[in-house]
């Protein structure tokens, strides 16, 4: 046991001699660890939100696109023969693949969630709904339209498009927000390790020239600030990561009804993506500290 | 191995040194002297190259300095040896690690070099303080370490800046001899000093050429010391 603590030590100490020569930091070491592991977290949720509404896109513009109904609000007499006609309308229209009238089982069931289960549907004057699936390049809807109000006045033709198409684009800008939130945070994460990289370069302006006048090369030098700064990232990433995947994994799952609005977390293999965030963390952190280090060792003769 | 060939230095204002001109052979040892803000640590900088000369030519070991990449730089640097007048050290290590320091730096591995670095301590007497951190030295131990730290990489040159400037008499007299012996072994050495007694206390045991600067010149002062 203490042999493999010691292993593990050793492998996480690097070069010693490299890291004594830097002193340790302490304190404000613990902040960038901090702020590496709050910028993961953050990083975890956006993550997630471009994933959720990516599916949201994409069910909405391919389940909706090609569905779309016939809703025919008659007097009971007459509410069979304008289904009727309304149905050969619909057989007789180019682009459309086929139709059918929604039972009245599936009728209660698509209100049940606002009206409750015990809905006695016979006894209300409820439109009956012809559920429409498209073919190829779709129909003309604004012909449609004209003859299913002559052959059937009660008809009215939904296409969806009028509500389909602001959602799939709001669900699309959604999206790329998500993405455009990790890359602000992948920048975030760089600029806060440079500033405070750059600050214990400041803060270890001694050892640094001391270490250039005994013939210690840049990269040496660079070295012992780089595998640390990378460290800690990578701890901060990995606790963050983890801390957000929990998170995500235990929000509230979204009921059956509301299911459009899809689970808002990650599905399957998408559990995958996060576990880039750490190393993604380390990589950002490696180049960030190596060009401060490089950049001010510039200035020491 | 250090060669300057008609060097100046200035900064902002004006010359600080001019027509600089020195070869510096194998095996000698120079004294560096002249009124304190003459240029004596200026002229050492340029020979370890923390300063660029601002016209004239600078060759260390053979290579004009101007050419040099960083690393380079820092290769040479192995070879010359630096003491300080302030030592630098690094508070934050001991004693013992502080003289490794190069050793550390160069990437060599310390548990081979453990002779060496532990003879290097017996002969200027720090034996007994090795495990201490600088601050807790005294002015003539804390040189001593500094010179200890210089001659670790078994450097072709000295360059001494006022070693002696804060030590009394007899520890100077220590750190003289400590240099003399470096030189009777080969070492070139440069020792900055205004301490004129020292020089001449010197003259005895070793043939030494004392350079002197003044207004922005280096001359060699003859025996008239």
């Amino acid at each position: 046991m203490k042999a493999a603590l010691r292993m593990i030590a050793d492998l996480l100490a690097g070069d010693s001699g490299a890291d004594r020569v830097v002193p340790p930091t302490g304190f404000t070491a613990t902040l960038t660890t901090f702020t590496a592991g709050a910028m993961a977290f953050l990083a975890v949720f956006a993550m997630a939100l471009s994933f959720a509404t990516g599916r949201l896109a994409d069910r909405w513009s391919s389940e909706l696109a090609r569905s779309s109904t016939v809703r025919i609000s008659a007097p009971a007499a007459e509410l069979e023969a304008q289904t009727l006609a309304a149905q050969e309308v619909l057989r007789l229209t180019p682009g459309v693949a086929r139709s059918r009238v929604l039972g009245d089982e599936e009728q209660r069931l698509l209100l049940e969630p606002w009206f409750g289960p015990d809905l006695p549907i016979d006894t209300l004057p409820i439109p009956r709904l012809i559920e429409v699936v498209e073919e190829g390049e779709g129909y003309d809807a604004e012909g449609l339209r004209l003859r299913l109000a002559a052959e059937a006045p009660g008809a009215v033709l939904d296409d969806h498009t009028r509500w389909r198409k602001p959602l799939v684009r709001a669900a699309n800008r959604l999206r790329t927000l998500g993405w455009v939130s990790i890359t602000l945070i992948a920048i975030s994460t760089a600029a806060m390790i440079t500033l405070a990289a750059r600050a214990a370069l400041a803060a270890n302006g001694q050892v640094i020239r001391v270490s250039r006048l005994v013939g210690a090369r840049d990269v040496y030098i660079a070295r012992a600030f780089v595998r640390r700064f990378t460290l800690r990232a990578l701890i901060g990433g990995i606790i963050g990561t983890a801390l957000g995947m929990i998170a995500i994994a235990f929000l509230p799952a979204a009921a059956e009804e509301g299911a459009f609005l899809t689970g808002l977390g990650f599905q399957g293999w998408n559990w995958l993506w996060p576990l880039i965030l750490p190393p993604l963390g380390a990589i950002v952190s490696f180049w960030a500290t190596r060009s401060a280090a490089l950049r001010v060792l510039k200035e020491v003769q | 191995m250090i060669e300057l060939d008609n060097v100046a230095y200035s900064y902002g204002g004006g010359d600080l040194l001019s027509d600089i001109s020195l070869r510096l052979q194998p095996g000698s040892f120079h004294f560096l002297t002249g009124p304190s803000g003459a240029g004596k640590s200026t002229f050492l900088k340029l020979c370890y190259m923390e300063l660029k000369a601002t016209s004239g030519l600078v060759q260390v070991f053979g290579k004009d300095v101007r050419d040099l990449k960083r690393d380079d730089i820092a290769m040479a640097r192995r070879r010359i040896g630096v003491v300080h007048q302030d030592c630098k050290f690094l508070d934050h290590l001991s004693v013992v690690e502080n003289i490794a320091l190069p050793l550390t730096v160069a990437g060599r591995d310390l548990s081979s070099e453990m002779d060496n670095l532990t003879s290097l301590i017996d002969w200027v007497g720090l034996k007994r303080q090795q495990d201490q951190r600088p601050p807790e030295l005294s002015g003539g131990e804390r040189q001593r370490a500094a010179l200890a730290r210089a001659v670790i990489m078994g450097p072709d040159v000295i360059l001494a800046d006022e070693p002696t400037g804060n030590v009394d008499w007899e520890m100077s007299q220590r750190l003289l001899s400590l240099l003399i012996e470096l030189n009777k072994m080969g070492k070139s050495v440069v020792m900055a000093t205004h301490d004129l007694n020292l020089i001449r206390a010197a003259k005895s045991q070793v043939s030494a050429r004392v350079l002197r600067i003044a207004n922005r010149k280096l001359q060699l002062a003859g025996a008239d010391l």
